[in-house]
């Protein structure tokens, strides 16, 4: 892409081509391309191979699970029911999808719209990471066909998992509703962006009650399993908020991660607004995320001694908690609050890297190695199931690509009408682009001032 | 006047919510199983280890063929489980003992308030009145919670079927013999009357009742009575349950009262959490000194701070 960019290519950042014709569909899709030029780039990443590779193996194994049953793809044990699908697919995606609630009430209800040049990403981030914990679960469910069955055939209300079942689906239509207004930026249906616009607030305020309320379900779920789980991962008092607040800097974290990957790897995609500000918003993301550690790491400590569980340290099982927390949690900390202090970017996001690590960690650890911790033998998923769990880790990556690629995430959509009203909004991004595609400049802020 | 549309909604929806949701909660806290359940006491020292019971329950329950015989002495090698193909199964513990090694037949212990009916979110699981807690196979989406929440780690899952994976586990015959009044058939092809169906009332007094008549046999406790807020199931045993592959290290409460804190956390965010935020969004909104406090364009954003 690049490449190509460097050749004169004139990148699809608003409705309308170069010549000032209107971009048909088939062309915001192709990103401007041919369709020839299009595959060439596509053949040139080399990530497109490796995503290739994992496809021809995984896709047939995954094919495979639904026709030869769980038995056949994952371990299939009746000690440990929940696997890697759902101890990590579901249980560590979903605390790393917290970010699109919490930007969503920074810009939108706490007014710090110095945040929005991410708050579009932070979104994207938190829908795809609840549809893609939801594939994995429908990997996972025995009879996956039936997901709907707590919604209208039976219910079980006094289940934790009634819970999450509610408000993983309630809070996915909400960031569907809340992402749509890019999407209709890139479709081109202003009404239905302004529609939007106009319950911005109730879908912020509901994402947090529901985020709340399922991130801490969460860790709930364990709560059903008192001996099973360690100790030092177990507190009966405690877990929901375990949970709920590790999601926080491992939200915010997941999108410094992504930003910076994207940053790196998808440059000529983001705008001059994206690039100028994502130091600034990376620091104050960092910022956000240090207090949600610091919390974290102090309430762990508190679950300890509410139970009075300090002996368990001295142990194997202690060892791997402290290395979880010090690596995971305290390390990062550090780093962070140094790279803030001394705006020591690479460092910042080295910390940010590391939580992710650490959330992922606690989750993993919780649901699966330290799970049934009283049984001699531990379960090793077998290849088929490492396989499945990576394929769908792969098309998440595709589809945030593809996704990415297209919409207005990192780049503002610009909008012919208003090339004389704000002239200077968005200067041309890509170094060594061509003169002649200089032209329509504005930004679509000054659209939303007429709903 | 949108917003307090949305707030009345809000609360209105959240709390009726909350009132179905905690009701039930408080309502399964108290409850210490319906007077007339059944039950069944298992005396682990009469227990000689015959797999008769297995055999009887694989016939009774339809199940496939075993991999090896019920005669086979060989499976007391290793501590087994319940699964889908074996609802129950008998294992061999303090082999090493001059007294002679100790019998145990494991099944599900049908609790008084089992965990696998309050974590099960399409409510596939029933505690009938005859003590039995049986499970609805129409309505399981097959997402395992209740074998995460098992304290007694008694269901199993049908992995091998791909079109219809249930749970299966002991349902105390109720379909075929409970329902009718009969015992279950394990205990009635017990060649040793360790086990022993009755109400689980009075089997409670009959196992204290052995325990006062020969206290040199048992250890003073009856398991079941009160773990996990009581199971069907009683064992006595002539050693400390732990060395019997009891878990001796539950709670007399039910599973579900770990749960509780969270439970009633939620109506609470429900319905704080809306006043809460919009409160803050409307302070934070008269600083800015925008009707519209959103998206503002570029030259108010650089001045910020």
């Amino acid at each position: 892409m690049k490449k190509m960019i460097q050749h004169g290519l004139a990148i699809v950042d608003s409705p309308y081509d170069e010549d000032g014709k209107k971009r048909s569909l088939v062309s915001k899709l192709l990103l401007g391309l041919t369709p020839s030029q299009y595959l060439l780039q596509a053949f040139r990443n080399p990530l497109n191979w490796i995503l290739a590779a994992v496809f021809a193996v995984g896709i047939p194994i995954l094919i495979g699970r639904f026709f030869f049953g769980l038995a056949w793809a994952t371990s299939g044990s009746n000690d440990y029911p929940w696997g890697l699908f759902l101890g990590f697919g579901l249980f560590a995606m979903v605390p790393l999808s917290s970010s699109g609630f919490q930007l969503g009430t920074a810009c939108e209800i706490f007014g710090r719209h110095d945040l929005e040049p991410i708050e579009r990403l932070a979104l994207l981030n938190g829908l795809l990471g609840y549809f893609f914990a939801v594939i994995y679960l429908l990997a996972d469910l025995g009879q996956p066909w039936r997901l709907p069955y707590p919604m209208v055939v039976s219910f079980g209300p006094a289940a934790v998992l009634f819970l999450v079942a509610w408000h993983v689906a309630t809070y996915l239509s909400v960031q569907v509703a809340e992402v749509s207004s890019a999407f209709f930026e890139w479709i081109g249906f202003p009404a239905g962006k302004r529609a939007i616009r106009r319950i911005t607030l109730g879908l912020t305020v509901s994402g947090i009650i529901l985020s709340t309320l399922h991130q801490g379900a969460l860790g709930a779920l364990f709560t059903y399993a008192p001996g099973k789980v360690h100790p030092l991962w177990y507190s009966s008092s405690f877990q929901w908020l375990h949970f709920f607040v590790s999601s926080l800097p491992g939200g915010l974290c997941m999108v410094i991660t992504v930003s910076t990957i994207a940053a790196k790897t998808m440059g000529w995609r983001g705008d001059t607004r994206f690039h100028e500000k994502l130091d600034k918003v990376t620091v104050s993301l960092a910022k956000g995320a240090c207090m949600g550690i610091a919390t974290y790491i102090t309430i762990k400590l508190i679950a300890i001694a509410h139970d009075n569980k300090w002996a368990y340290l001295d142990s194997g099982w202690g060892q791997w908690f402290m290395f979880e927390i010090i690596v995971g949690f305290m390390l990062p900390l550090t780093l962070m609050t140094y790279g803030v202090h001394t705006r020591k970017m690479a460092i910042v996001r080295m910390g940010a890297f590391m939580t992710v690590f650490g959330v992922v960690l606690n989750r993993v650890n919780t649901a699966m190695i330290t799970f049934n911790w009283k049984l001699p033998h531990r379960e090793i998923p077998p290849w088929r199931e490492v396989v499945i769990s990576l394929t769908i880790f792969a098309t998440y990556i595709v589809v945030y690509r593809f996704i990415l690629y297209r919409l207005p995430i990192l780049f503002k959509w610009r909008l012919q009408e208003q090339e004389e009203t704000v002239p200077e909004a968005v200067p041309v991004p890509a170094p060594g682009r061509r003169e002649a595609s200089s032209v329509p400049v504005a930004s679509y802020s000054s659209m939303t001032k007429l709903d | 006047m949108k917003r307090r549309n949305f707030l009345k909604a809000c609360l209105i929806g959240g709390t009726t919510i909350a009132l179905g949701k905690t009701n039930k909660g408080w309502a399964s806290g108290s409850f210490e199983g319906y007077p007339e359940a059944m039950g069944v006491l298992v005396d682990t020292t009469r227990c000689i280890g015959c797999r008769s019971c297995e055999a009887a329950c694989n016939k009774e329950q339809k199940l496939p063929e075993p991999d090896t015989s019920f005669d086979d002495p060989s499976v007391f090698e290793h501590d087994r489980r319940p699964t889908a193909k074996a609802y129950t199964v008998v294992n061999r513990y303090q082999k090493e003992q001059p007294s002679g090694p100790v019998y145990r037949k494991v099944q599900c212990n049908h609790c008084n308030e089992p965990a696998c009916l309050t974590s099960c979110f399409v409510n596939a699981y029933t505690k009938t009145k005859e003590g039995a807690v049986i499970y609805n196979s129409k309505v399981c989406v097959g997402c395992r919670n209740c074998m995460i929440a098992c304290p007694f780690n008694a269901p199993g899952y049908d992995y091998d079927s791909a079109t219809n994976p249930i749970v299966k586990k002991c349902i105390l015959c109720y379909d075929t013999r409970l329902k009718y009044g009969k015992p279950p058939a394990c205990v009635e092809i017990c060649p040793q009357e360790a086990l022993t169906f009755g109400h689980r009332a009075d089997l409670i007094k009959l196992a204290h009742e052995r325990i006062r008549a020969t206290p040199d046999r048992y250890v003073d406790h009856v398991y079941g009575e009160k773990e996990v807020g009581g199971t069907s199931w009683l064992y006595l045993a002539p050693v400390g349950f732990d060395k019997l592959g009891f878990d001796t290290t539950l709670s007399n409460d039910p599973i579900i009262s770990n749960v509780k804190d969270f439970l009633g956390m939620v109506p609470m965010v429900l319905s704080i959490w809306p006043a809460l935020f919009s409160g803050i969004h409307l302070l934070c909104k008269n600083q800015e000194h925008d009707g519209h406090g959103h998206d503002t364009d570029s030259n108010q954003e650089d001045t910020k701070p």
